[in-house]
């Protein structure tokens, strides 16, 4: 008789879902992880006694609706915001607005606005074929049974639905990079820039990189599954992992926090537990992963209880990460040249040219830090003023690229690099120095040591092709279920891998659930 | 390695120049990157010193790492389908590893030194597989094949000869035991092993003391009919005791292109060294897997009427194709006409009558053979000296 029917190895998104569904259907399910708020990477950061902000995901826009439905989590307390615009800030104050459809600003040309109707349509013409593969679990290309034949047989008919054209351009640029693309399609290096954006986030590619493409239409796809567009959860990233806990509490689902896990236990040839940090053991039929795959195989089992080759495989997992998170407090509002008050509260991109891109990711790949680096700016103080008190804002950037382990060591450099980040918001928005009270610098190695993720990267590994899709995180853990077992991947190392989408959780759980693992 | 050695894209091994004198028909092969003799002076003179007096082999070209540490034994146990912790200090055992797959890497034998001290043996460089094996365990692993002179000493006389070169009470050595020696003031060490399939031993020594241990050897094994053999005779020997040669009776994985040309433990008559009692050794879920869907191909032992060996033969069953030989001899001692064999399944059961296609030449007159053969259980050739302790005396 074990403790409970799973164990869920971290409270993040990914691991809130997979619970919860487990625990909706019957099961008798315990989450546990190691910090003090549910939600990972979805979670709150407390800047000052007044200032709360999204820790390290600032919006949301991939997470899958039909969750949010089966999961009633606008009424656990969910609210999200109005869907919000991209500006690209350009130097001369001559910004451009990216919605889903349209561009403007810049001094576009007619071609450019065209270009880029029509190259969103194709885009997410060719997302929504992914769309398809991300709702169920990846399909094996050899060993397939029916399911698996049923998933590829819909995508071969998808493919060959998209008609001639649109098939053999497919196929042409899926395993090219953003930057031949986007040059094929635009003029304006501003534009082209902040699409290149959404292509290298989270990730150390460059637009030049191998793989961009695919990591575009994976930002697509999520964007088809989430919101259709980006927006502030109302109460930070947080008030998700909270709404997440709620929900998994009131099908029933146990939540520790505070409790890291130390080690997932085996007896014999199958996982029966874990043991925490505290000593205590657990037991369980299973044991869900949403640590990602080198923390659960390395740390958390341990290379002696796997085989070589899967050793070998994690070993060889790529999972570098240039991303790096700024919080700034604010003693009021800061002014962008050449950007209506108005715009504020809107993404807000610094990304040059795809040129200047590659130029700033050049230092990151030697453990060097660059003068310029790309942001990726939320206001949220602006829409919810509920995280800031009176009179003050907080101002949240991703950041690329920042090395994970710079060779002079981030003690002596980050007080230096952070001065330089501010510099360089100074300049589109002059005046904002003078404004700042307080301001944090989360490296990627912060964000790895705060949120558990190896390399600080929130994909839980890069997402290329060759690590995705039937072959995430790598083969023999494809479908969930890993060779261990009584071991299942359910966070964004496995398909359909990261952002906060949830799917992966969900997967995972179905899959538990449809093959019978509990019962 | 020597200066002259450095001339040559071959190496040479510790024993080179006493072999290079011994070696009267200078046919010489590779093993390893080593040049060594393929014979002597008769092939199959050299076969009857292993059966009847003393074949001396150098094994020298063989690969040994010495594996060491608090996780030595667990590092092993991951890594082959047996369980290692039976293997007592200073005992041998044969081993087999595969990977994730289930595929067969190699084959080769474990010498346990001491508690946390392992020499591995293996046919293959394997420097890099146990370097990834090593992941998560707290080992140190040293390629020593250079460190070590090694020489197969094998035959009815050879407890004697080496008894005489200075092993004291070597008789009392049980087989797969090691026995530590001292000869010029380095360490000898002596296991009884052998790929002959008879009684015999392996010594392994600093390179440096080599030539006089060989010298040694050769002097006090005269009046024992002792010689120098090389690896035609020793093939005859190792396919006689039944023995797989790797490269030749399978493909080790790692070598494999073509899919489907390598083999599991379970296909090649090797089930009894896969214990699927330990929780975790690689391979052990695809091998669990292939277990109960059942194997592709069986590996048999034929006794071919006849004395025409059945080399690279095509295996037939009423009329049709269900196998090809691996490995093939006339065995002398066991007179008897044996075939290594690949049989898919279901065929190739104990006693299953099958047909050998043979070829052979005389004198440009090709002819073709088609041989009855029959599956037996184990190899003919068994001798009671092999097992015997105290060893008996010649």
């Amino acid at each position: 008789m074990t403790d409970y029917d799973a164990i869920v190895i971290g409270a993040g998104h990914n691991g809130l879902v997979a619970a919860s569904y487990l625990a909706k259907a019957g099961s008798k399910v315990l989450v546990l992880d190691g910090r003090g708020q549910p939600g990972g990477c979805a979670s709150n950061r407390q800047l000052t006694e007044a200032v709360t902000v999204s820790d390290c995901a600032q919006w949301l826009g991939q997470f899958d609706r039909d969750i949010i439905k089966d999961l009633k989590l606008m009424e656990h307390g969910l609210l999200l915001g109005e869907t919000k615009q991209t500006i690209a800030l350009q130097a001369d104050g001559n910004h451009l607005t990216l919605e889903e459809t349209d561009v403007s600003g810049g001094g576009l040309s007619a071609d450019d606005q065209d270009a880029y109707r029509r190259f969103r349509k194709q885009m997410n013409r060719f997302a929504k074929l992914i769309v398809q593969l991300y709702k169920k679990r990846p399909p094996k290309l050899v060993d397939q049974n029916w399911h698996d034949r049923l998933t590829l047989l819909k995508l071969g008919l998808g493919l060959k639905l998209l008609g001639r054209e649109d098939m053999r351009d497919l196929m042409r640029i899926a395993l090219i990079n953003i930057y031949d693309v986007l040059n094929e399609h635009f003029d304006h290096p501003g534009l082209k820039a902040a699409l290149a954006l959404d292509a290298v986030t989270g990730s150390t590619m460059g637009p030049r990189s191998p793989n961009t493409v695919f990591s575009y239409l994976h930002r697509l796809a999520g964007n088809q599954l989430g919101q259709q567009g980006l927006c502030q959860v109302l109460g930070g990233m947080g008030a998700l992992g909270e709404a997440l806990a709620q929900a998994a509490r009131s099908h029933g689902a146990t939540i520790r926090l505070n409790s890291p896990v130390q080690s997932i236990m085996k007896e014999h040839d199958r996982v029966c537990g874990v043991k925490l940090d505290s000593g205590e053991q657990i037991s369980a039929k299973i044991v869900m992963s949403s640590a990602d795959p080198v923390t659960t195989f390395k740390s958390l089992l341990g290379y002696r209880h796997i085989e070589t080759g899967m050793a070998r495989r994690v070993e060889h997992y790529r999972t570098r990460s240039g991303t790096a998170k700024l919080h700034v407090v604010l003693s009021g509002l800061p002014e962008f040249s050449g950007l209506p008050a108005t715009s504020l509260s809107h993404r807000l991109v610094i990304a040059p040219s795809m040129d200047a891109m590659e130029s700033m990711l050049n230092p990151a790949k030697y453990g060097e830090v660059g003068g310029q680096q790309l942001f990726d700016i939320s206001i949220p103080s602006i829409e919810d003023k509920a995280l800031v008190s009176d009179g003050t804002h907080v101002l949240t950037s991703l950041v690329h690229y920042l090395p994970h382990s710079p060779k002079e060591g981030w003690d002596s450099l980050k007080p230096r690099v952070l001065d330089r980040l501010l510099d360089q918001l100074e300049g589109y928005a002059p005046g904002i120095k003078s404004l700042v009270t307080s301001a944090e610098l989360l490296t990627p190695a912060d964000l790895e040591a705060t949120f558990g993720m190896t390399d600080g990267n929130w994909h839980h590994g890069e997402l290329s092709i060759d690590q995705a899709l039937m072959m995430r995180p790598f083969p023999g853990a494809t479908q969930y279920q890993t060779p261990v077992r009584g071991l299942v991947l359910c966070g964004a190392g496995a398909h359909p891998g990261g952002g906060v989408m949830g799917v992966a959780g969900r997967n995972a759980a179905r899959e538990i659930l449809r093959g019978g693992h509990l019962s | 390695m020597s200066a002259e050695s450095r001339d040559h894209m071959l190496l040479t091994t510790p024993f080179h120049s006493r072999i290079q004198q011994a070696c009267e028909i200078n046919d010489w092969g590779i093993w390893m990157g080593y040049t060594t003799p393929n014979a002597y002076f008769d092939v199959e003179l050299e076969y009857f010193a292993i059966r009847s007096t003393t074949g001396v082999f150098d094994l020298s070209p063989i690969n040994k790492y010495r594996i060491t540490g608090p996780d030595a034994e667990a590092f092993l146990n991951r890594m082959v389908t047996r369980d290692v912790s039976k293997i007592g200090v200073n005992r041998v055992g044969y081993a087999v590893w595969c990977n994730d797959a289930g595929e067969m890497l190699d084959d080769g034998t474990i010498f346990r030194l001491g508690p946390q001290d392992f020499r591995l043996c293996s046919y293959q460089r394997t420097d890099e597989w146990l370097g990834w094996c090593a992941l998560g365990f707290d080992v140190q692993i040293e390629n020593e094949s250079e460190a070590i002179a090694a020489l197969a000493v094998q035959g009815p006389t050879s407890c004697t000869v080496l008894t005489l070169a200075g092993c004291a009470d070597l008789n009392q050595l049980k087989p797969f035991g090691i026995a530590h020696y001292e000869f010029e003031g380095v360490p000898l060490a002596v296991s009884r092993t052998g790929f002959t399939g008879d009684l015999g031993y392996e010594i392994w020594i600093a390179p440096d003391k080599a030539e006089a241990f060989w010298d040694r050897l050769f002097e006090v094994g005269r009046d024992y009919l002792i010689k120098p053999i090389g690896s035609y005779a020793l093939n005859i020997a190792r396919i006689e005791a039944g023995f797989l040669q790797a490269r030749v009776d399978f493909v080790p994985a790692e070598e494999a292109v073509r899919p489907g040309r390598t083999r599991s433990p379970l296909e090649l008559g090797l089930e009894w060294q896969v214990d699927f009692g330990k929780a975790l050794f690689n391979g052990r879920e695809a091998l669990l897997r292939q277990r109960d869907e059942g194997c592709r191909y069986r590996f048999v032992l034929l006794d071919v009427e006849g004395n025409k060996p059945a080399d690279h033969s095509f295996i037939l069953k009423n009329g049709k194709t269900v196998g090809t030989v691996t490995s093939a001899a006339w065995c002398p001692t066991a007179k008897s006409n044996l075939a290594f064999a690949q049989i898919e399944m279901p065929h190739g059961a104990p006693g299953d009558e099958l047909v050998a296609e043979i070829y052979y030449q005389r004198e440009l007159h090709w002819t073709r053979l088609l041989a009855p053969c029959k599956v037996i259980d184990a190899p003919l050739f068994n001798p009671a000296r092999r097992r015997q302790t105290p060893a008996p005396p010649h």
